[in-house]
């Protein structure tokens, strides 16, 4: 049974049911719903730069080999040996032109066809164009993005992301070469908490003054001022639960390159230069003040200025953030220096995130109390406004990221 | 560019020292087991004060030789950024340690090295128990240490802190490793 008056119980205005956060049930509808049917982010092409490369990433809870294959070509594959089910692969990442399965040592090659298996003349009849590893019906890049869809028909990878495109090209306009290289290395952080939880939090501009508050206030921080109730940054919705913190407006006002990063340009000599040739002074110097965006891309990139996150579901109870730092393609300098801090703020250990976890799992732990029955996200509702594209907006500090990401969340869900 | 600061001493050239000194061995232990109680009952000035001046603390991701200077890392604090995260432990507002963890952390399979110049190579393993809201959870680690006598004292100038499931998605871990 399955009515939409379900969804107008459990999904109000402003409110939503804790159910959401902690239901074995609803999240196995979220894994068929969402995570397996509309574009999810799984990798980037740099992490897998030599033919024969390959790392394992993953769809939802789902693991999925990404491969550049022995064409050259990116591939996902599903790690499961179409005979009887076991793992063709067991190493996180390597170079392979094939996998064979250990059980009865069928042979795949890295573009997923079966190559051979042992005593073949058992199979007599049997068509080894239909016994490959499967794929991921739809996979896309953008800019060395990669996203895959469980779903054979649906939008485009850029009908999906829309207006949200901008915050993946802002990224890597910032790059002197126009191009990222993720491969840095994940840190994989497991949190006892829902990812929608996560999700949310990603753009909620209200806590850091007071969750990251320790750290503010023992170390100069570019973001703290961002986030005050005087800030002039503000949050963005740009549909398909896309969500970001935008504070150009306040990096326009101070009109220092660079300042994004709490740096000058006299800090960062060489790839100042770099932006230069590459763009012209004039482009360059407003490229480099505006920075780089902080956008969640739905339901599991997060974009977060130096960073990337990777959002897994792992339960209804059970998540895992995987962080790397982003580097420019060929920028030493200012590599090292996200490098740097990219280690000190986030991961298990880091002065931000293992403060934005705990309260992760204070809050799915406080739903296991019973009342009130909902959570309460109405903040900024009546400053809720239009930009000259059409896209809401709010102040930095408002729900309107949350209240947007459910709205989509509930089309997903009540399509069937 | 900052110097390569982790190259001399991954662990990846670990041997044992030649001849085995009891009197060191004893000393280095006690350090070990000092330090060790520090940790656990967060006394962060005492535990900062063990460190040397050039002091390095790492805990490596995914794996226990990898790059520093090029892949993500847990852990990777200068001195500099040792005291930052001594200072923020201590505004009591550090909330993955309010209420701090409660440890107790056991020291064992303490090895001397050789190293090169005056430091003492040390290799231990650590296993820590820690209790805190989310529950209880164990952790393993293999460690690598550069003490210095300075003044007379024992210091450290490096510790390394490889968790043995570092490859793994691991829980929030901000108490002092």
């Amino acid at each position: 049974m399955e009515q939409s008056s379900r969804w107008d119980q459990l999904i109000r205005p402003g409110l939503v049911h804790g159910s959401l956060y902690c239901d074995e049930t609803i999240f196995k509808q979220e894994v068929e719903r969402i995570w397996f049917k509309t574009w999810i982010y799984v990798g980037h092409e740099s992490e897998i730069p030599n033919v024969n490369d390959f790392v394992t990433k993953s769809i939802g809870p789902m693991p999925v080999m990404m491969v550049r294959n022995r064409h050259g070509e990116i591939d996902l594959l599903l790690n499961r040996c179409p005979h009887r089910g076991n793992a063709v692969c067991v190493q996180d990442k390597g170079n392979r032109a094939s996998f064979t399965c250990p059980y009865h040592s069928w042979t795949f090659a890295n573009d997923g066809a079966l190559i051979n298996y042992a005593f073949p003349d058992g199979y007599a009849g049997a068509d080894k164009s239909k016994l490959g590893l499967a794929k991921p019906p739809r996979v896309e890049s953008y800019r060395g993005f990669v996203f895959a869809s469980m779903a054979l028909e649906g939008p485009t990878l850029a009908e999906h992301l829309g207006g949200a495109i901008r915050a993946l090209d802002q990224a890597c306009e910032n790059s002197p070469t126009g191009e990222l290289d993720l491969s840095a290395g994940f840190l994989h952080h497991r949190t006892r908490a829902n990812w929608k939880f996560i999700l949310e939090n990603e753009c909620d501009g209200y806590h850091p003054g007071f969750v990251h508050s320790s750290i503010f206030s023992v170390a100069d921080s570019a973001i703290g001022s961002l986030y005050g109730g005087d800030a002039i940054a503000i949050t963005r919705s740009f549909g398909n639960g896309h969500t970001e913190v935008d504070p150009r407006p306040e990096f326009r006002r101070r009109n220092q390159p660079m300042s994004w990063f709490g740096a000058t340009v006299d800090r960062l000599p060489r790839y100042v230069a770099q932006m230069n040739a590459a763009y012209g002074e004039k482009r360059a110097r407003e490229i480099m003040i505006d920075g780089m965006p902080h956008v969640m891309i739905f339901p599991n990139l997060f974009i977060a200025e130096i960073q990337i996150f990777v959002i897994q579901p792992v339960s209804a109870t059970e998540s895992i953030q995987h962080v790397t730092a982003i580097q420019f393609k060929n920028s030493p300098e200012i590599n090292r220096r996200f490098r740097q801090q990219t280690m000190g703020s986030v991961g298990p250990a880091g002065f931000l995130l293992a403060d934005d976890t705990e309260m992760y799992e204070r809050n799915q732990r406080g739903l296991e109390i019973k009342a009130p029955e909902y959570l309460y996200l109405k903040r900024g509702e009546h400053r809720e406004r239009r930009d000259a594209d059409g896209y809401l907006i709010g102040h930095s500090t408002d729900d309107l990221p949350s209240r947007e990401i459910w709205r989509h969340y509930r089309s997903l869900m009540e399509a069937r | 560019m900052e110097p390569d600061i982790l190259k001399h001493w991954t662990g990846r050239s670990s041997a044992e020292a030649a001849a085995f000194d009891h009197e060191l061995h004893h000393e280095v232990a006690q350090f070990l087991y000092r330090e060790a109680r520090l940790q656990d009952t967060h006394e962060y000035d005492a535990w900062e004060a063990l460190w040397t001046e050039d002091g390095v603390y790492w805990a490596p991701a995914n794996g226990q030789d990898t790059d520093p200077e090029r892949e993500m890392s847990l852990i990777y604090d200068n001195r500099s950024r040792i005291a930052l995260r001594i200072r923020q432990l201590k505004t009591g507002r550090r909330h993955s340690q309010t209420p701090p963890s409660q440890l107790a952390r056991i020291i064992g399979n303490i090895e001397l090295l050789t190293s090169g110049g005056d430091d003492i190579g040390v290799a231990c393993n650590a296993q820590i128990f820690e209790t805190n809201l989310r529950g209880d959870t164990m952790w393993a680690a293999r460690c690598l240490y550069r003490l210095r006598r300075v003044g007379g004292e024992l210091k450290m100038a490096y510790k390394k802190v490889a968790l043995v499931n570092n490859n793994k998605a691991i829980y929030t871990i901000s108490f002092l490793i």
